[in-house]
């Protein structure tokens, strides 16, 4: 396929969704589809079949539109000339509705299911790596080609050098999805610059030696799902982002580390890869020119810790999952010995956008040294629960008050946990923080992967400080012993103060365990699993002051505390 | 190959330059405390007493991973890394039931050894008192899960030096036990060779000769280094 190639069929796609004066949209993201939005995209279908509308209107099941809590989410879109076209939002849509919902289109929209997306919810947003999310049918490559896809791809082969390209990506200031903020153009050019030949490799028959681009799309973090709706509702743009990835830093062969709980994610990234195979977009001489470059997905079995760099590169290569330490980082000795990129999901689906726009316009966004956007899944006692996506900068006052509409029941908000399992509590009092990957951090809290999770005043800090130390526990690898042994001892130590057995020595110690685990760990699980304590402490202290023993005697080991650690050590 | 210069603990150091910061340490007579790490045995830097600071680094380096750079700045022994080794220690000793006084390597253990080092007279932690298993279904051989520490220096030295891959890890995190083949009884092994390395490589008496007694259990981890020497010199011909 060449650049020709691709604007005709975009046309032909355009031409052909044209000739539909309405098009249905039904949400098959997580949350929808968990609300049985299956069901309702079946009753839809059926009830446009038989109605006087058949042939004029298009249902299609499309990727997570955000507002998860009120799905399953429909929207009505009707064609208009030379504008984008006009839609209705609807609401928990049952399939009982859709009788209502058909008779409708053209006419009056149904009051009873509106929603209304002139709300902060949808206003406060701005929408890059999910522009298209919800939009397009993640199944059909034509879709994603007619609002632009594959572009970018054909801009960077036709028009770019690989160096060119890294220094667009360098001067948008993208910086690293998955975690740790790391400058994406830097890591880009470390690959590209790397000297294949100066460590050992040790590549399996059947595979080239050769420079590698992984997308790490593990996403282990409980509650959050961002990787995952951006898979499974775009999954074309991943691919775009790799290939390009593979350009600029001179890998022919890429891989998708997606885990195994996500088999509509797999799925849909497995016909993706298919469908770019067939037009040309991906396999031996992309576009025509001298560049080819191979997609092939690798499954994980649900650890969080494969989620790192080095464990995720030991599962690929068909060890156990066990992170190693850096230097050398992977970007040198990866993959099977060779040099790695490793990017987040979300991180290679800004890529295109940026590539389509130019750096200038992605640098625009956001604060001083975070650029662009930020998906997050928004949980805990918040009114709107979901995935959002906002501008770097943003205050956790408009994400947690104005988009997620404030704490429900009447309740008073305390804190809010940035950062996943490993991330840090923040009160009230730092609500107006601009979210950047300083601020969090200088607040004792990481930007993470994009869990925010929103407690209320009825929460016991404490005990989330304990629920979150009990999943690094259970999810530490066992390889080193501050992370391994460390952990288990703070959960012990926390579950003490949940059952009124700690003194003031479990409190000095628990602080001086969490100084070892985050300084002596091997790799980031260990160095983070402190993160929720620590912060804790810092803010709500009083509330593990309270906990302590009043008589202040100090707990032996013997009483009963070998019950209890042999119950959960075993 | 060539030489650079560092300073270990403000001492002059020179050392070739694909030494790590432990080798070049050894090599000039500084002591670091080892655990995970075996002459001879491939480094993996999961026991973290090895670490040490290297000014310009935010983080602490394991001494056994880290190559050697031109001008490099180390200091081995700061009141910090005391601090975190003692720790390390004593999580090591809380976490399985490490009783010295019936522990057939009293006296020739390196977990014990390391204790006095660090100055270890207590331990503040509560002992978790695992119920854990001994496996003495092999002749010859017996694994005390209770007092491992998983070093796995028995599984790179049965993997790397005797090509038997027999013992492994199972599980994550703290249930995480040695295994041999596939979780069975050792002694039922059909891939043990008997050849008694991981016995020798073994810091503390978790894997110990049968019939050995009380501080009996005497290891040789130095015959696996002078094994890997001696073929890749190929002093032997068969
Ligand atoms: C315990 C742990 C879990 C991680 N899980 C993920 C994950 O699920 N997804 C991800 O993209 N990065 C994860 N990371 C970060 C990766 O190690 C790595 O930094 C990232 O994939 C690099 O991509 P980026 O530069 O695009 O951010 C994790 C890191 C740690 C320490
Ligand atoms: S059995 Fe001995 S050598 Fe093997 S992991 Fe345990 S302590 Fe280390
Ligand atoms: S000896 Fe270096 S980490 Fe164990």
């Amino acid at each position: 396929m060449n650049f020709e190639e691709l604007t005709q069929l975009a046309e032909r796609e355009r031409a052909a969704q044209h000739a539909m004066p309405f098009q249905i949209h039904v949400c098959a993201g997580t949350g929808c589809h968990a609300a049985g939005s299956e069901m309702v995209a079946k009753a839809l279908e059926g009830e446009v079949a038989r109605s006087t509308l058949k042939g004029k209107v298009l249902v299609k099941c499309v990727g997570c539109r955000g507002l998860c809590a009120s799905g399953p989410i429909v929207e009505v879109e009707q064609q208009q000339p030379n504008a984008e076209p006009a839609s209705v939002l609807y609401a928990h849509v049952r399939p009982e509705d859709a009788p209502e919902v058909v008779r409708s289109i053209g006419g009056e929209p149904v009051e009873r299911l509106f929603l209304d997306t002139n709300q902060p919810f949808f206003t406060r947003q701005l929408k890059i790596v999910l522009e298209d999310c919800g939009k397009i049918d993640p199944e059909r490559i034509e879709d994603y080609i007619a609002r632009g896809g594959y572009r970018a791809l054909f801009k960077v082969l036709d028009e770019m050098t690989p160096s060119e390209v890294i220094d667009e990506i360098t001067h948008s200031g993208l910086r690293g999805r998955g975690g740790a903020g790391f400058p994406t153009g830097l890591k880009w050019a470390t690959v590209a610059k790397a000297n294949p030949q100066r460590y050992p490799t040790y590549v399996p028959p059947g595979v080239q030696s050769q420079k590698f681009v992984i997308c790490n799309g593990d996403e282990g973090d409980p509650g959050a799902f961002m990787d995952r709706s951006v898979m499974e509702g775009d999954p074309h743009r991943v691919l775009e982002g790799m290939i390009i990835a593979g350009y600029a830093v001179g890998a022919n062969q890429g891989y998708i580390y997606v885990r195994a709980e996500y088999p509509l994610a797999v799925k849909r990234l497995r016909t993706a890869i298919r469908q770019a195979q067939r037009v040309g977009l991906l396999g031996n001489n992309i576009a025509g020119t001298a560049f080819s470059f191979n997609i092939d997905i690798r499954l994980g079995a649900g650890a969080f810790v494969c989620g790192e760099e080095t464990a995720l590169i030991a599962s690929i290569e068909g060890g156990r999952g066990l992170p190693r330490p850096r230097p050398p980082y992977p970007a040198e000795y990866g993959l099977w010995g060779c040099p790695t990129l490793i990017n987040n999901v979300e991180t290679l689906a800004n890529i295109a956008p940026i590539i389509n726009r130019g750096a200038a316009w992605f640098a625009s966004i956001g604060t001083a040294k975070s650029k662009g956007t930020k998906v997050f899944a928004l949980t805990g006692q918040v009114k709107n629960t979901g995935l959002i996506e906002v501008p770097m900068g943003i205050t956790l006052r408009e994400i947690v008050f104005d988009i997620g509409g404030g704490i429900p029941n009447g309740r008073k908000f305390k804190a809010v946990q940035t950062g996943g399992p490993s991330g840090g509590c923040i009160p009230e009092q730092y609500l107006d923080t601009p979210v950047d990957y300083e601020s969090l951090t200088a607040l004792g809290s990481i930007m993470g992967s994009g869990g925010l999770i929103v407690m209320d005043d009825s929460t016991d800090m404490v005990e989330v400080a304990r629920f979150f130390m009990e999943f690094c526990m259970e999810e530490s690898c066992g390889k080193c012993i501050p992370c391994r042994a460390g952990t288990a001892q703070i959960h012990h130590i926390l579950t003490k103060f949940q059952t009124g057995r700690a003194t003031m020595r479990d409190l000095r110690l628990l602080e001086e365990l969490c100084d070892v685990v985050k300084h002596a760990s091997l790799c980031g699980l260990g160095q983070s699993a402190p993160n929720p304590v620590l912060s804790t402490l810092r803010y709500f202290r009083h509330e593990y002051e309270a906990k302590l023993r009043s008589d202040g005697y100090a707990y032996g080991h013997a009483n009963g505390a070998a019950e209890e650690a042999l119950s959960h050590v075993q | 190959m060539s030489v650079v210069t560092l300073k270990i603990n403000d001492q002059d150091v020179s050392a070739r330059d694909d030494a790590t910061v432990l080798q070049a340490a050894r090599e000039a007579g500084i002591h670091i405390p080892v655990l995970c790490y075996l002459e001879g045995l491939s480094a993996v830097g999961a026991c973290r007493l090895c670490l040490v600071e290297v000014a310009g680094v935010n983080r602490l380096l394991p001494a056994c991973t880290t190559r050697v750079q031109e001008g490099m700045m180390v200091q081995t022994n700061t009141p910090r890394l005391q601090n975190y080794r003692r720790h390390i220690v004593e999580l090591l000793f809380a976490e399985r039931n490490h009783v010295c006084a019936v522990c057939v390597a009293n006296g020739n253990c390196e977990l014990q050894a390391l204790a006095i080092e660090v100055g270890m007279d207590h331990v503040r932690y509560d002992y978790m008192f695992p119920a854990l298993g001994v496996d003495l279904t092999h002749e010859r051989f017996g694994l005390d899960h209770n007092r491992c520490i998983l070093c796995t220096r028995c599984v790179r030295a049965c993997d790397e030096i005797e090509g038997a891959h027999t013992l492994d890890v199972l599980g994550r995190g703290a249930k995480a036990r040695i295994v041999t083949d596939l979780n069975m009884p050792w002694g039922e092994s059909p891939t043990c060779t008997s050849c008694g390395k991981c016995a020798m490589a073994c810091p503390t008496g978790a894997i110990f000769k049968q019939g050995s007694t009380v501080a009996e259990m005497v290891h040789h981890p130095e015959k696996l280094a002078f094994l890997k020497v001696a073929r890749e010199r190929r002093e032997w011909r068969v």
